[in-house]
């Protein structure tokens, strides 16, 4: 009999726990395997989702799900905190005291906000004029904030990467803009971007791209600016080199960190509570008999649900020949995949991986090519479409159609001068 | 693989500049990056951080974060912004001759 213990009930966990259950549905059902799956609430909040909420799109009630309704039903629920993993024993210590022992764990705890961390940011202000937008709470606030503010200067914030979703807060700005364009009162709005990174965004064509949106919807960017403290009463965001951006709204997007077990597991994660985690194989550095996948990881892909499904396509092998015996046969390639609302019904998409940054071009898709860092309607609508495919298709670990789990470069437009990415061999110490 | 000419050594460096090999880092190597990085002299507080973090990145494998710098190398974080200007946690890398952090995606 073989335990397999899966930590974290979110996307990449979910989709883990269906396919596994799959692949070993015979030994699941002869009791030859085991899948438990651990999980502090049950509550699924579908991410992508929270981005609509400020704008009144979608309410906190149409993104949210018991877990237990994307699991299967024959895999072990267990409903606990994480007090830590023993690498050495193989067990995980559950905080009522309970333990799990396995023979394979996969860590899928995801990231979480730690607004704490930044002097002020959680003082007076905490939402009244300051809001996050990345959880059900934050998003909601903001949305009954948003429906009767008459205006003002509206700062969006990213306080230090990494962070979920690397996009969400450009998209963020773009709706706003779109948001305020629909009420009557854009010009009575300043909507200023300010962001720890060089630009727009962190690869360089994309960059462009969105700094040349930003600056067509009037939004101001601010760059390498890295939040140190908020006064949430005089409404200040000050930096560590004491520059000062005024706000009579500010939204941040708070410092992340991993779960907060993986810090009291010795040799799990790094300082940030990220696991430590071989970015092709998704074994952890640890230990050769836990793996880690999703938001959870080091690794240097983006922090999103389309990186956490074709990990599992990846990890669902390697832990197959795990188990065997064998040795490890897939490796992950850093793709990801993601669309960006720009507003007024419009979407952009990128498509990316660890070499290779996101290029203009055309995406082969079942439904006709969907163009690539250019804004379109048909991309707005893949986005919507996107909460249906995610607890139907994505949730139970399906192929979603036409998305290919390894990038590919078919449609794309190689750029001149083409700026050279560092590949990942080189980022690993 | 590029190299560079830097305090009479030829160096492998990344596309960035960072060091390929942490052992061909030495003080007069730190100096020279910390010179084309504009930093004219490197004071005893640049090296408490310099070093700081090198012996970190030698002993677990990874660079510390900017907190970690600001709540143990003895420098806090308004200063480390003061001694490497607008990046400091990548900037001591570079000079300690460590690859680059990661977490910039």
């Amino acid at each position: 009999m073989k335990r397999i213990v899966i930590l974290g009930a979110g996307t990449a966990g979910t989709i883990m726990a269906n396919r596994l259950r799959r692949l070993y549905r015979r030994d699941v059902r002869a009791g030859r395997i085991i899948i438990t799956v651990v999980d502090q609430d049950d509550r699924h909040v579908y991410q992508p989702g929270l981005l609509f909420v400020p704008f009144g799109t979608y309410r906190s009630g149409d993104i949210l799900k018991p877990r237990q309704k994307s699991l299967p039903r024959d895999v072990w629920y267990v409903r606990a905190a994480i007090e830590r993993v023993a690498p050495e024993e193989n067990t995980v210590y559950l905080a009522d005291g309970t333990t799990l022992d396995y023979d394979v764990l996969i860590v899928a705890t995801g990231s979480r906000i730690v607004p704490q961390e930044t002097e002020g940011l959680t003082g007076p202000g905490w939402r009244d004029k300051v809001f996050d937008f990345y959880t059900p709470e934050g998003s909601a606030a903001l949305a009954e904030k948003l429906a009767s503010w008459p205006g003002g200067r509206l700062v969006v914030n990213i306080v230090e990467m990494p962070i979920k979703c690397p996009v969400a807060p450009l998209e963020f700005a773009f709706l706003a803009d779109a948001f305020f364009t629909a009420k009557g009162i854009r010009d009575k709005v300043e909507v200023v971007y300010v962001t720890p990174l060089d630009g727009a965004f962190t690869k360089p064509v994309a960059s462009q791209a969105l700094t040349h949106l930003l600056a067509e919807k009037r939004i101001r960017l601010v760059t390498e600016f890295s939040a140190g403290r908020v006064d949430g009463v005089a409404g200040e965001l000050v930096s560590w080199d004491e520059r000062v951006e005024p706000f009579d709204l500010l939204v941040t997007v708070p410092l992340h960190m991993g779960a907060e077990f993986v810090s009291r597991s010795p040799g799990l994660g790094d300082d940030m509570g990220f696991v430590l985690t071989d970015p092709q194989k998704l074994q952890a550095k640890v230990k050769p008999n836990i793996f880690a996948l999703g938001d959870a990881t080091n690794v240097p892909a983006s922090k999103a649900g389309s990186v956490a499904h074709f990990q599992a396509e990846i990890l669902t092998e390697n832990v197959e020949a795990y188990l065997a015996g064998r040795p490890l046969p897939a490796a992950f390639d850093g793709h990801s995949n993601c669309f960006i609302e720009t507003g007024h019904g419009r979407a952009l998409l990128i498509d990316f991986n660890y070499d290779v940054e996101p290029l203009p071009g055309k995406f082969p898709f079942a439904f006709g090519p969907l163009s690539l860092l250019k804004e379109s309607r048909l991309n707005h609508l893949g986005k919507l479409a996107f909460r249906w495919v995610y607890w139907h298709l994505l949730l139970p670990g399906r192929e979603l159609i036409g998305i290919p789990t390894r990038m590919s470069m078919a449609g794309k437009v190689p750029t001149e001068p083409q700026m050279r990415h560092v590949p990942i061999k080189e980022m690993q110490p | 693989v590029t190299t560079m000419l830097l305090a009479n050594k030829d160096l492998e460096v990344d596309a960035e500049g960072f060091l390929k090999d942490a052992a061909q880092w030495d003080e007069s190597v730190a100096e020279a990056i910390a010179r084309e990085a504009g930093i004219a002299a490197l004071t005893e507080r640049h090296w408490l951080v310099v070093k700081f973090m090198r012996e970190r990145f030698l002993s677990t494998g990874t660079a510390p974060s900017i907190r970690t710098l600001g709540k143990e190398s003895g420098v806090p974080i308004k200063e480390l912004y003061q001694l490497f200007p607008k990046g400091p946690a990548k900037l001591a890398a570079k000079i300690g001759g460590i690859p680059k952090p990661k977490g910039c995606i």
